[in-house]
């Protein structure tokens, strides 16, 4: 097994995505199958070298770990089955509705569509580590002042969603807020009750 | 092997279990298990009941800590995946497991079908590994071989001779229901005009965001299961029957659930595999659905092709109404969609014939409003329609035929009906003034339009539904009842049904659900749970309320009937300086008291109903077809609101999805492979953010007292019936061209528009 931290050149994320564009993936998919560890393959114009799995070093919700992850596998299968954080869901699994919703280095990403070596060096915070302690967050209180759910199922995405979008719009107007949350799915259609608690959470944010 | 029986046709258990089922004694009150007359609180009696709770287990929602069956893990667990038929028809000639189960890790292996396949997706085998992958990778190893037999996924094209049969015998249409009431080709005659138009639904796919699953754990003889379910008791039922065990050796729990929409009523295939491979393996087993098998193996909502011929006089007065319908479910009997057509209007003369077309796709399953919703794109499309025909306001005109007795104002009168009051709130919310007085007038390439469309659905809730209140030693208050909450916020509900009678706040009861053990409740689904739940749950509270006075009046030296239970105490009404703690006076509680309570029978002698109406405003641009929402009023007569706040997402969530029909969402089936071609969230489109338009939420607030303790009716239902057929009619309005097909995709409306026939 590959240790990434220990490589000359360690991979970027642009380099995966890199590599996702030339098929390695999928190689080190095969690869896996066939239980070798690595292989090389053509990618592009030069040779590179894929790994098929690797140790990665992450910060989840102000916690540093060391997690062991195979090429193929997503941050969403890492923080469920390895961590054990499951308020992050698995909805579609192939990011169309925004279940898995994750902060990465303060924004938004589908953990269901962000390979678990992406996050290597990453801060990630997931709906468990956003509460102060006992104090939730505005968005968390907000939600829940709002009734800005029914199965609750979309809610943890939704929430990560929402922070992230007040991070980068302290101050979103009610277009804004139905913009930001354009990439999340609530199939129960409580949409109007999750605008009215990001509007809420905003005006609290706004006052601290 | 002995193989799994096929779920067959949920709507069955569903339709049966929705109905109005009380024994429905002559009483003429409703009564609690005690048979003593249930008190009628004022609506200002009360500081929750109606009022806005913030729902009691919010925090665990919003902190990721609720657990949802997906996100259990038991050790040493192992991952089921389900091997499904490619064919649309075929002979299953042989299926070999033997290299599937050499695979390292693969821990467990099942045969789950012999004989004909009849649709895309049927369960073939399965097998249980230490991981997903595991799983699947085992899944490419199974060996089967098929006889592949011609199929038919059409309905048009199934009903065609020599067409490929679906059923082993009978043919692929089967009458279905049959209704008559007075003479229609009379009712014509006496007819100033006659229209006659046909309305088409899709098949609507449930898609919950928790795909179906469930863990299954064995200890011995005994099986627990954890389930993504509606319906614990059913599962357990269900289960038991499926693997030949005593029901009291299943356990069905589940604490929290992503969605169900009607697709979950029930015990699935799914569950009794996952329960069969834990068995051989020795070995809990969890079992998840992927979005793609969630799209195609369970369920959705059957499709209604309604031929609706209606005959009128001048001033609008109904003389006849005929309703041909073709429904198709796939291998399933489908939906019927009679009852609004005979119930809604006041209408003598009345004829329902309806078929159902066998196709070769999964059976259909129950769908939020299931047939009522079909019912009303034809039928209130037709009001529409009827009233430009004879210039009037469509509003009036469905208050010329306004009902007041059920079987369209032939049967028993209703015990209650705020339908009027629901139409007038609407109409000034919308601004109805506003709308075309002629569809189409308007113009332009941008229209706009406004239109209605009327709603009814049982929502009694079901006699005998059981709960029991605990008052403990510690002075703290448990409600227990072996419902689910599926998302309606059940559990607050229950805790504020209990705190208001004793006294407390709802944060403090302890409520517990979502476990087959509990005492008896129906399924969540037909608007049930709030008419069954809280009745039981109001009469075990009341019981513990006497029993906390009688004590109180002891302790105080006071007669029981001055004592009042509220802010935590137990007080004097006619001095409250003299008061106990209630946290006190359960010390004097000399173990844990349980108080059972029932929801009692309602008098046979009324019909209940719950009815509601929905105004929709729109914009359809008449280049490209597009429809746009703006704004859905929502007016519902659902009896009593107990909960304000989750009662009006319910409504939200009603809207939101007949809208998503209405526009979006269609399972499309390829003729050629017999397999669904859209069976994910990016091609089944879904109404998101974008898609939401101002949604309005009102309640008539009338209190049917005979119904039940409470006078409260369910919700569930009621405001999916009339939401698709509302946008419908708004396009109409704005177009002057009722597009009659949902959802209306740009290519419909701008064939619509293109058609001379038809129009007012």
């Amino acid at each position: 097994m590959e240790n990434l931290r220990k490589k000359k050149k360690p991979v970027s994320r642009r380099a995966f995505l890199q590599s996702m564009g030339g098929g390695a993936v999928g190689a080190g998919v095969v690869s896996r199958v066939l239980g070798k560890e690595s292989l090389s393959v053509q990618a592009g114009p030069g040779d590179m070298e894929i790994v098929s799995s690797g140790t990665l070093s992450l910060s989840v919700n102000g916690k540093k770990l060391k997690v062991t992850a195979e090429a193929g596998e997503t941050l969403l299968e890492v923080l469920r089955e390895k961590l054990r954080l499951t308020g992050a869901k698995r909805v579609c699994n192939r990011g169309e509705c925004g279940g898995c919703t994750v902060l990465l280095n303060g924004k938004p990403v589908y953990a269901c569509h962000t390979l678990a070596l992406q996050a290597d060096g990453a801060e990630v915070l997931t709906v468990e580590g956003l509460a102060d302690g006992d104090k939730l967050h505005p968005v968390q209180q907000a939600f829940i002042d709002k009734d800005g759910y029914q199965c609750g199922f979309c809610t943890p995405g939704f929430i990560m969603a929402s922070v992230g979008l007040l991070k980068k719009n302290a101050k979103p107007t009610f277009d804004e807020i139905r913009a930001g949350l354009a990439g999340n799915l609530c199939r129960c259609g409580n949409y109007q009750k999750i605008y009215a608690a990001v509007g809420a959470a905003a005006d609290v944010l706004g006052r601290t | 092997m002995k193989l799994t029986p096929p779920i067959e046709d949920a709507y069955l258990e569903y339709a049966e279990q929705a109905k109005p089922q009380g024994t429905q004694s002559a009483a003429t009150a409703p009564t609690g298990s005690t048979g003593s007359p249930a008190p009628q609180p004022k609506p200002g009696e009360f500081k929750y009941i109606g009022k806005y709770t913030p729902r009691v287990d919010g925090r665990k929602i919003v902190t990721g800590a609720a657990r949802y069956t997906h996100d259990l893990t038991f050790e040493g667990m192992l991952y089921a995946k389900i091997l499904r038929s490619p064919h649309a028809s075929a002979e299953l000639v042989s299926i070999d497991l033997t290299e599937a189960l050499a695979l390292p890790g693969v821990k467990a292996g099942l045969k789950l079908k012999e004989g004909r396949i009849k649709w895309v997706g049927e369960p073939v085998a399965a097998v249980a590994a230490v991981s997903e992958r595991r799983a699947e990778e085992a899944l490419a190893l199974i060996k089967v071989e098929y006889n592949i037999l011609p199929h038919v996924v059409a309905p048009d094209k199934a009903m065609e001779p020599g067409a490929p049969q679906v059923p082993d015998q009978g043919g692929n249409v089967i009458k279905s229901n049959d209704y008559t009431r007075g003479d229609a080709e009379k009712g014509f005659k006496e007819a100033d005009v006659v229209l006659e138009r046909t309305y088409k639904t899709s098949w609507e796919v449930h898609q919950p965001t928790e795909t179906h699953g469930s863990v299954a754990m064995w200890d011995g003889d005994d099986l627990t299961v954890w389930d993504s379910t509606q319906a614990v008791q059913s599962v357990r039922d269900g289960l038991a029957r499926a693997l030949a065990i005593p029901a009291g050796r299943v356990k069905v729990l589940k604490e929290y659930m992503g969605g169900g929409f009607g697709s979950k009523l029930g015990v699935g295939d799914y569950t009794v595999t996952a329960a069969r491979l834990a068995k051989e393996a020795g070995r809990p087993v969890k079992i998840t659905l992927t979005r793609r098998e969630n799209s195609y193996c369970v369920g959705y909502r059957p499709s209604a092709w309604m031929t609706v011929k209606v005959g009128a006089r001048k001033d609008g007065t109904l003389t006849a109404l005929t309703l041909k319908n073709t429904n198709c479910g796939g291998v399933g009997r489908g939906d019927r969609v009679a009852e609004p057509y005979s119930d809604m209007y006041k209408c003598p003369n009345v004829k329902i014939e309806e078929n159902a077309v066998y196709v070769n796709a999964c059976g259909s399953r129950a769908t939020r409003a299931p047939g009522h919703t079909q019912a009303m794109l034809g039928l209130e499309g037709m009001m529409e329609e009827l009233a430009a025909k004879l210039g009037m306001d469509p509003l009036e005109l469905r208050m010329k035929n306004f009902a007041a007795k059920d079987k369209g104002d032939t049967g028993i009168a209703y015990s209650t009906k705020g339908l009027e009051q629901c139409y007038r709130l609407g109409a000034e919310k919308i601004g109805w003034s506003r709308r075309n007085k002629k569809p189409g007038a308007g113009g332009g390439k941008v229209r706009t339009g406004i239109g209605m469309a009327s709603q009814i659905w049982p929502g009694a809730g079901t006699p005998g539904t059981l709960a029991d209140v605990k008052l403990y030693p510690d002075g703290s208050v448990e409600v227990e009842c072996g419902t689910q909450d599926i998302g309606t916020g059940t559990r607050t509900h229950m805790a504020l049904v209990v705190a208001e009678t004793l006294g407390l706040e709802p944060q403090d009861v302890v409520v517990h659900l979502g476990n087959s053990d509990l005492p008896w409740a129906p399924i969540s689904g037909g608007s049930l749970t709030v008419p069954s739940v809280a009745p039981a749950v109001r009469d075990a509270a009341l019981k513990a309320a006497e029993y906390l006075k009688t004590l109180a009046s002891k302790k105080l030296g006071l007669p029981p009937a001055d004592i009042v239970l509220e802010n935590r105490r137990a007080a004097s009404h006619a001095d409250p300086t003299k008061a106990i703690e209630l946290k006190e006076l359960a010390r004097g509680i000399p173990r844990p008291l349980p108080f059972h309570g029932e929801r009692g029978d309602y008098p046979a002698t009324f019909a209940f109903q719950t009815f509601g109406v929905q105004f929709a405003e729109v914009e359809v641009d008449t280049e490209t077809g597009k429809v746009r929402v703006k704004k859905v009023v929502a007016v519902h007569d659902i009896g009593r609101v107990i909960n304000r706040q989750t009662a009006e997402s319910q409504v939200l969530g009603g809207v939101t999805q007949g809208m998503s029909a209405a526009l979006f969402e269609e399972k499309v089936m390829d003729a050629q492979t017999g397999a669904m071609v859209n069976p994910n969230y990016h091609d089944y489109k879904v109404a998101t953010s974008m898609d939401i338009p101002e949604i309005v939420p009102l309640f008539a607030d009338i209190v049917d007292e005979r119904l039940n303790n409470l006078g409260t009716k369910g919700l569930g239902e009621p405001p999916r019936i009339p939401a698709s057929a509302v946008i419908a009619n708004a396009v109409y309005n704005a177009l002057g061209v009722h597009v009659r097909e949902i959802p209306m995709t740009p290519a419909r409306v701008l064939a619509a528009l293109k058609r001379k026939e038809d129009r007012p």
